[in-house]
This record gives C-alpha cells, sequence and structure tokens, in this order.
C-alpha cells in the first residue's frame, strides 16, 4: 500500500532554494535510508514532509498524523528541560485526541524505556543524563508514538557502538512487524545492510531505488567514498 | 506580627488586594512555566509594556481602560509568536521594539492630556487602591479558566512544551495551544497591572518558573512549586508593603528574587 507519496516537491528557506523536485513514493512496510552529505537537505525534506517547514509540490498521506513518531536531529536546546525520564518518554504517549494516560500508556512507555535498556533511569532526571542516555530516552519516546510510520534524523548521534548494534536490531524488529522507517543517517555500511530502499538527495533527486541497485550506482559518490 | 495580619484583613481593600493578587500569582506562574520553558519567557516583559501604552491611550480619549486594552494586547501576542516561527527577525529584538515604542506612546498620549496623573503612575507601578470589584469577578474567572485549561491540557502542554515539532509532526494542533498560552498570558498581564504596575507584571511570569528549576527537575514538581512560591511570596511581599508603607508592586518582586536568590543557593548546596 501507498503510504506516502511525494511529488515534485519544492523547499526554500525565505529566498534561497534548498531541495528541489523531489518525488519518490513510501509503501508501508518500506525501510527507506536518507543519505547525502552535510546541507544537502535531509532533515529539511522530513520537516517537509511532517508539515514543519512550508513547501511546494504535492505531499500525499495514506495514513493518519498521529500514526507517525517522529525524532529531529539531535539539538542541545533540550539540555535544560526539567522532566523526569518516565515523564517524556510517557509523553510520546499522548495523541491528538487524547489528554490522559491510562494504564496502556504507561505500560508501553515501560516497554519503549526496556527495549532501549534504559529501565533504570526512569526516575531520573532528564537535564542529568549524558548525551547517549538523553538519545535513548528520546528514541524510546518517539517508539511510543509510532503506530505506522517511523521518521528518524540521525538517530544514531551520540550512542556508543553497543546501543547503535541494539539499536538497528530494534528498527530491524519494528520494519518486520510492519512499521515503515524513513531514516536519515550518514551511516552507509548500516544503510546497505538494513534498510531496503536508499534515498541519495543534494538539494534534489540524486537516487531513489532498492538497496542492490545503489550498490551498483555509478554517480552515488558515496559508495565509491566507502570503497577507496 | 500576628497584630499587622489582622489589621490588614480589616480592610476590605486589602482583602481584595490579597485575593486578586493570589489568583494574578497563580495564573502568571503556571503560563511562566511553559514561556520560560519555550523561552517566549520575554513576551510577559513585551506585552505588559504594549498594555501600558494601550492604557494609556485609553485614558487619554476617555475610553474603558480593559475593553480597549484587552483586544490589542491579544492580537500584538499572536503577532508576537508568529515573529517566533518565521526565521527573519529574532524574537528579542523586536519584542525590545515593541517594548520601548508603546511606553513612548503611552508617554506622550499621558502628556499630551495633561501629563501624569494619578492613574498613569498606578498603571506603570501598580496600586492595590485602584482595583475595584471587576478586577476581583475578572481575576478569579481568569484564575478558573487557568486552571481548568492546565488540568485537562497539562499532559499535552508537557508535549508540547517539551518538543513542540515532534507534537506538531504526530497531529497536535499546537498553534491551537500556542495561541491558548498567548490568550491567557495577555489576559493575565492586563489583570494584573492595577495591581503590580506594567513594570513589574512581567516578572511574576519569569521568576517563580526559574526560582523553582533551580531546585526542581521535574515538569510536575516545577509546576507545583512555581505556583506555591509565587502565591507565598504575593503574601509576603504585600505584608511587608502594609507595614513600611512601600509599593505592593515592587515588594512582590523583591520578594520574588529573595526566594530565587535562596532556592539557587540551595541548589548549589544539595548539589
Ligand atoms: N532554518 C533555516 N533557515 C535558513 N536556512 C536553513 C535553515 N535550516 C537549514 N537551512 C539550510 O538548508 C540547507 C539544508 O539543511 P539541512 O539541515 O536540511 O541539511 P542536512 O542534509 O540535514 O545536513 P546535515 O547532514 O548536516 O544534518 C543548508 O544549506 C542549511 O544552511
Ligand atoms: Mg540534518
Amino acid at each position: 500500500m501507498k503510504q506516502i507519496e511525494v511529488k515534485q516537491l519544492q523547499v526554500f528557506y525565505d529566498k534561497k532554494r534548498v531541495l528541489t523536485d523531489i518525488s519518490f513514493d513510501v509503501y508501508s512496510k518500506d525501510y527507506i535510508a536518507i543519505v547525502g552529505d552535510n546541507g544537502s537537505g535531509k532533515s529539511t525534506l522530513l520537516k517537509a514532509l511532517l508539515g514543519l517547514v512550508p513547501s511546494k509540490g504535492m505531499i500525499n498521506f495514506n495514513v493518519k498524523k498521529n500514526e507517525i513518531g517522529y525524532l529531529a536531529q539531535k539539538d542541545n536546546s533540550l539540555k535544560q528541560f526539567p522532566a523526569s525520564v518516565f515523564e517524556v518518554v510517557l509523553s510520546g504517549c499522548i495523541g491528538q485526541f487524547k489528554f490522559f494516560y491510562n494504564k496502556h500508556d504507561k505500560e508501553k512507555a515501560l516497554q519503549a524505556l526496556k527495549k532501549f535498556k534504559i529501565e533504570h533511569l526512569k526516575n531520573k532526571n532528564f537535564s542529568e543524563l549524558s548525551g547517549g542516555q538523553m538519545q535513548r530516552v528520546l528514541l524510546a519516546k518517539t517508539l511510543c508514538t509510532t503506530k505506522k510510520v517511523l521518521v528518524l534524523d540521525e538517530p544514531t548521534t551520540g550512542l556508543d557502538s553497543k546501543t547503535i548494534k541494539d539499536f538497528y536490531k530494534i528498527i530491524d524488529d519494528l520494519n518486520k512487524e510492519g512499521i515503515t522507517i524513513l531514516m536519515v543517517t550518514h551511516d552507509i555500511e548500516a544503510s546497505l545492510l538494513h534498510a531496503n530502499k536508499i534515498l541519495h538527495i543534494n538539494n534534489t533527486m540524486h537516487f531513489f531505488d532498492t538497496t542492490d541497485k545503489y550498490r551498483e550506482c555509478e554517480k552515488c559518490s558515496l559508495v565509491r567514498d566507502m570503497y577507496d | 506580627m500576628i497584630n499587622h495580619i489582622i489589621e490588614m484583613f480589616s480592610y476590605t481593600f486589602l482583602v481584595k488586594a490579597i485575593i486578586i493578587g493570589i489568583l494574578v500569582s497563580l495564573c502568571c506562574a503556571l503560563l511562566g512555566v511553559v514561556l520560560v520553558l519555550k523561552r517566549y519567557a520575554m513576551i510577559g516583559d513585551g506585552l505588559s509594556h504594549v498594555s501600558f501604552g494601550t492604557l494609556s491611550i485609553a485614558l487619554a480619549l476617555n475610553l474603558m481602560p480593559l475593553v480597549f486594552s484587552i483586544p490589542i494586547v491579544i492580537v500584538v501576542a499572536f503577532l508576537l509568536l508568529r515573529i517566533k516561527e518565521s526565521s527573519k527577525i529574532k524574537t528579542d529584538s523586536a519584542i525590545a521594539l515593541l517594548s520601548t515604542s508603546s511606553l513612548a506612546i503611552g508617554v506622550c498620549a499621558t502628556s499630551l492630556k495633561g501629563g501624569f496623573n494619578i492613574d498613569v503612575c498606578n498603571y506603570m507601578f501598580g496600586s492595590i487602591l485602584a482595583l475595584s470589584k471587576t478586577d476581583l469577578v475578572i481575576s478569579a474567572v481568569l484564575a478558573i479558566v487557568i486552571i481548568s485549561v492546565f488540568i485537562i491540557f497539562y499532559n499535552k502542554i508537557f508535549a508540547i512544551t517539551f518538543d513542540e515539532d515532534s507534537s506538531k509532526a504526530s497531529g497536535m494542533n499546537t498553534y491551537f495551544y500556542n495561541a491558548l498560552i498567548a490568550i491567557l498570558t495577555a489576559l493575565c498581564i492586563v489583570v494584573g497591572m492595577n495591581l503590580m504596575g506594567s513594570m513589574l507584571i512581567s516578572s511574576l511570569i519569569i521568576f517563580p518558573a526559574l526560582t523553582a528549576m533551580q531546585l526542581f527537575k521535574t515538569f510536575k514538581k516545577v509546576v507545583f512549586t512555581a505556583s506555591l512560591v509565587s502565591m507565598v511570596c504575593f503574601l509576603i511581599g504585600i505584608y511587608i508593603s502594609y507595614v513600611y508603607a512601600i509599593p505592593t508592586g515592587a515588594s512582590v518582586v523583591l520578594a520574588n528574587l529573595f526566594f530565587f536568590l535562596f532556592f539557587h543557593m540551595m541548589g548549589r548546596v544539595i548539589k
């Protein structure tokens, strides 16, 4: 089933054009890795998809907004926020038409904490965690929100290698359970291993097809760099 | 001290001022937690100057002060929120421009109409003598509305304050909640101005939240502590202002400053 349809997407910041001519389709159970250089517009693409920045062109959603979980690229402004880890993770369960948490939500939040092996941090203060711990808490929060589509922007930033391994396993499992994954990453190797499709952008569409085709792609410098 | 307190409660206008003060302090503290965490703290300051400007004009033109001010201040609150969303103008500089311009407009309107009279002075630094029964009713209604909003929308407010983008991405109507906070802040400031004065009212928004955050690190505790501290500071402030015959607004701010320093020190000791 086609879940997201993007046609001729353009994004401007003030007058500066950041994305041109982006078109691709996302089917349910896709696992798409979005790659490209710094400043190529990956984060902008996710924000435009989710309606966080204005864009031109067509974006069609076949899923409800409240079935989408989104984790932005790491920003340090959250560092000072007074909240307990559990308050943060539970806040992922809030929905469009939901005002209070029930037992089920609390259970879900606990499961998410367990998945990222941070249940011992449950009552800790969020602002006093290490960078990697914070990222795990935010991932757990995002997991609570996700019902059909998971959108992640460089989710492995700041995680240790063991946690990164666990992370890819968790995402693989979710994908097998039927969750669609859209992930911005600089880790080409892992993308080739885990994703079924690659979207390579450099302010415009550079490549969009299956992982296998990407391996053989001549113009895809990122792969060439890797084998150089 | 007990005698002073008993004496204070024998004046109806003081009792009225105490009730209004507690309600306004509570409202400002609740909104303040959200505003400070969203880095909107200065909006309170901008809005209070704007309401000074509009109230001066209302006085000069013999219009009903609140009826004239409230809509304008609400509109400005919306505009400030929009500025935050667009990247071109920085919010803090925009607010500085707005504050000083409003103040200038207020001062000009005042002097054209015959200079500083007692009413204008009251709007600048507050006066518990100027409080009317209408103020009492409005602040009670406002307090009920704000407390209800915080109870019903507590989890949404947390989610949006913590991470507006991901809330919006998941379909939450963040614009509605921001607008709600902006309107309530505007109302709170206009209503609290008779009591605290336009130069001082924004401290009721900023201080309690910052004070609570010195010691407490979870959202719930910060919300409760800020509310409590704000009300306690008001009581201390009005008591001091009664005993030493100094303006209430100023002594409330000083009580808040004292609590902030105390909490800050405690926070350091505990760490
Ligand atoms: N808020 C903004 N205002 C103006 N320009 C912006 C803004 N955000 C990003 N840009 C510009 O848009 C371009 C794309 O930025 P974007 O953040 O999407 O890149 P990215 O591919 O995610 O890079 P990275 O790998 O570093 O995360 C950059 O040139 C950046 O300077
Ligand atoms: Mg990025």
